[in-house]
């Protein structure tokens, strides 16, 4: 166990010195990135003098050095139109975007497994058939457009839920100021509903289908055959018995899950004009500012990596066959 | 374990395995006969015949497409800016069937035109990373040892990180366009080809045709491309049809986003970040269409994926 947990650890940290370094090479893939802190009209001292200050001059593995030793110390550089630290930029909008990814993933959770295990019961009906093919549209449809659709028919059409505007939940609460953000939560959902599902329903439409086959595969285990024929009611059977193993393969998703949602995320904000890293990032992209989109990708990486990390202790945690393997 | 925790959705799904004895696509000898069992099998369920048929079609468009657009699909018409879909000219016919955008580009032959480059960046993205990863997971299977972590423990790295965002990053360095988008798009493919291939070469290598191949002094490269390369195809080629609908939802999301093809090149993403200016004012055609344009497109890869995969693999039927 302990020799496992001491290996995830090494190969996630191998993992996070990998991605640091594709993202510090990305930065000068294009060119001398001198160029960006410039104006257009910079004279060769100036630029010269630039490239010195911020040490563009150095090595490429010192600067490899220096950018790693200022990731640990939280320090990637400044953005370049908002004059002030990238991390700490992208730290700011950070709750908007936490509270519509685990609001997504919350919506797929809910929905998969029900759908999922309901598919798998009713194996071969129409019912499956219709879940099923509900499904296969559900990882067809980008998320934007569902989210353009949303907006055109739910919020302009039928006027249901607004289709901009955000109330903050996470903010205050990391502040400490939990009566705020209980308080805000009720008036928070509405804004949440359509970001959230436009973002999940890829997810939630996979799941249904892994929780379906991951189901079926349990189901047909003579495990519980026996606990059938022992007389456990159906229900007892698929809650007590199949389930518990079947969602084995889930938790797994569950991490991978968290990073699709963070990716779908960067377009969806955009859409709904939610003020999270997404949109941050896609104003980044047409301003050229690479270090702020550099600290949103690094930022991403890590939670996604250490969330990977979580979900593979826990799963060794679940499965004796990983603990003791 | 943490290698199955790695596992991308298909896999996952349960299409990586593959039954032995089962006819393989370009197996020797029988190819002709299992074209015709395809066949059969394709008419009897009827939603594959039906993606079939779709994808088709906007594989004409994007090949024909010019000669079918009803007009150029750049020219602007600033008197017939923000048509509706089927709204007649006061001559009494419709000029613009689907409409036009704030330009007074006509909307159907954009949604034409923007076929073309969904197919392509798909096809070719799937190409380079499918023979990129095919390459390197056979290698790596083959031979085992360093080779095989080597490789395998890259693909680790890029599977560990959100590769949307960091297509976005390259894709802000380098600036748009078709050739970085295909090759980013293809690069971020090779790691699920990789590991399928490395499985499927791990169970073959042992074999007696494989030991036959080396007895008659075949050289290594023959061996692994000639021999074991036909045997392990059927499951790669089901991931491939997958793998062609995910890039094309990321091809839509990157030119979404302006990082695609330059904008004077007509794509149904790009069509509809255009669309969001006029969202508020109710132009419902500026989204619908391209929209749907995509949708069609991954859902009939999908279906005929997950007919591939119910085909090549009987035992698989029904699950997933």
């Amino acid at each position: 166990m302990w020799s496992y947990i001491l290996k995830r650890i090494v190969q996630s940290v191998g993992v996070i010195l990998g991605v640091t370094l594709i993202t510090f090479l990305a930065l000068h893939m294009g060119g001398d990135p001198t160029y960006l802190y410039v104006s257009e009209r910079a004279s060769a001292e100036e630029i010269a003098a630039t490239r010195a200050t911020l040490g563009f001059d150095r090595p490429l593995h010192v600067q490899y050095l220096s950018f790693l030793g200022g990731l640990v110390r939280g320090d990637l550089g400044n953005s370049l139109s908002y004059r002030t630290p990238a991390l700490q930029v992208v730290l700011e909008r950070f709750p908007a975007t936490l509270e519509l990814t685990l609001f997504a993933m919350l919506i797929a959770i809910l929905f998969s497994i029900p759908l999922g295990v309901v598919s798998s019961l009713k194996r071969g009906t129409p019912v499956d058939g219709s879940i099923m093919m509900v499904a296969m549209f559900g990882q067809s449809i980008p998320s934007f457009w569902l989210g353009i659709m949303l907006i055109l028919f739910v919020g302009l059409g039928l006027g249901w839920l607004p289709i901009s505007g955000h109330v903050p939940i996470l903010a205050p609460l990391f502040q400490g100021d939990l009566a705020t953000a209980w308080a805000n939560f009720p008036r928070a959902v509405p804004y949440l509903v359509m970001p959230a599902v436009s973002i999940s329903l890829f997810s939630l439409s996979r799941n249904a289908r892994l929780v379906r086959s991951s189901m079926l595969e349990v189901l047909s285990q003579d495990y519980v055959r026996t606990a059938r024929a022992k007389g456990i009611p159906p229900y007892g059977v698929v809650v007590r018995h199949a389930l518990r193993n079947a969602w084995m393969p889930v938790v797994t998703m569950l991490g991978l899950e968290f990073g699709f949602l963070l990716s779908g995320v960067v377009v969806v904000e955009t859409i709904f004009s939610w003020p999270g890293v997404g949109r941050l990032v896609f104003n980044a992209i047409n301003q050229r500012d690479i270090p702020l989109v550099q600290a949103a990708v690094i930022l991403f990486s890590l939670l996604f990596v250490g969330l990977n990390l979580l979900v593979d202790l826990l799963y060794a945690r679940l499965d004796p066959r990983v603990r003791l393997g | 374990m943490s290698r199955e925790s790695n596992l991308t959705p298909v896999q996952a799904e349960g299409v990586a395995v593959h039954t032995p004895g089962v006819p393989t696509v370009g197996g020797r000898g029988s190819r002709r006969s299992t074209l015709r069992r395809a066949w059969r099998s394709l008419l009897r369920a009827k939603w594959p015949l039906l993606a079939l048929f779709i994808l088709m079609l906007v594989g004409l468009a994007a090949v024909i497409g010019p000669s079918v657009a009803p007009k150029d699909p750049n020219r602007q018409d600033i008197i017939a800016r923000l048509q509706r879909p089927f709204e007649a000219e006061r001559s009494g016919e419709v000029e613009f069937i689907l409409g036009t955008d704030s330009l007074g580009r006509d909307v159907l032959s954009r949604v034409i035109y923007g076929a073309r480059i969904s197919l392509l960046v798909g096809f070719i993205a799937v190409a380079i990373g499918g023979s990129l990863g095919v390459a390197l997971g056979i290698i790596a299977g083959y031979f085992g040892g360093r080779v095989d972590s080597l490789i395998m423990r890259v693909g680790d790295i890029q599977l560990a990180f959100p590769f949307i965002l960091l297509a976005i990053m390259f894709l802000v360095v380098l600036g748009p366009g078709v050739v970085n988008l295909v090759l980013i798009l293809g690069i971020g493919q090779w790691v699920t080809y990789a590991r399928i291939a490395r499985a499927q070469t791990i169970s073959q290598r042992e074999k007696e045709y494989v030991e036959a191949a080396r007895a008659l002094g075949a050289t290594t490269g023959r061996i692994l491309f000639r021999s074991i390369l036909p045997n392990i195809l059927a499951p790669l080629i089901v991931i491939a049809s997958f793998n062609i609908a995910s890039v094309i939802l990321s091809e839509a999301a990157l030119s979404f986003l302006g990082l695609g093809v330059p904008p004077t090149v007509p794509t149904w993403g790009g069509m509809l970040a255009e669309s969001r200016d006029q969202l508020l004012a109710g132009r419902w055609w500026l989204a619908i269409f391209p929209g749907t344009a995509i949708m069609l497109t991954v859902l009939s890869f999908n279906i005929l994926g997950d007919w591939l995969r119910d085909f090549l693999d009987p035992r698989l039927q029904g699950v997933g």
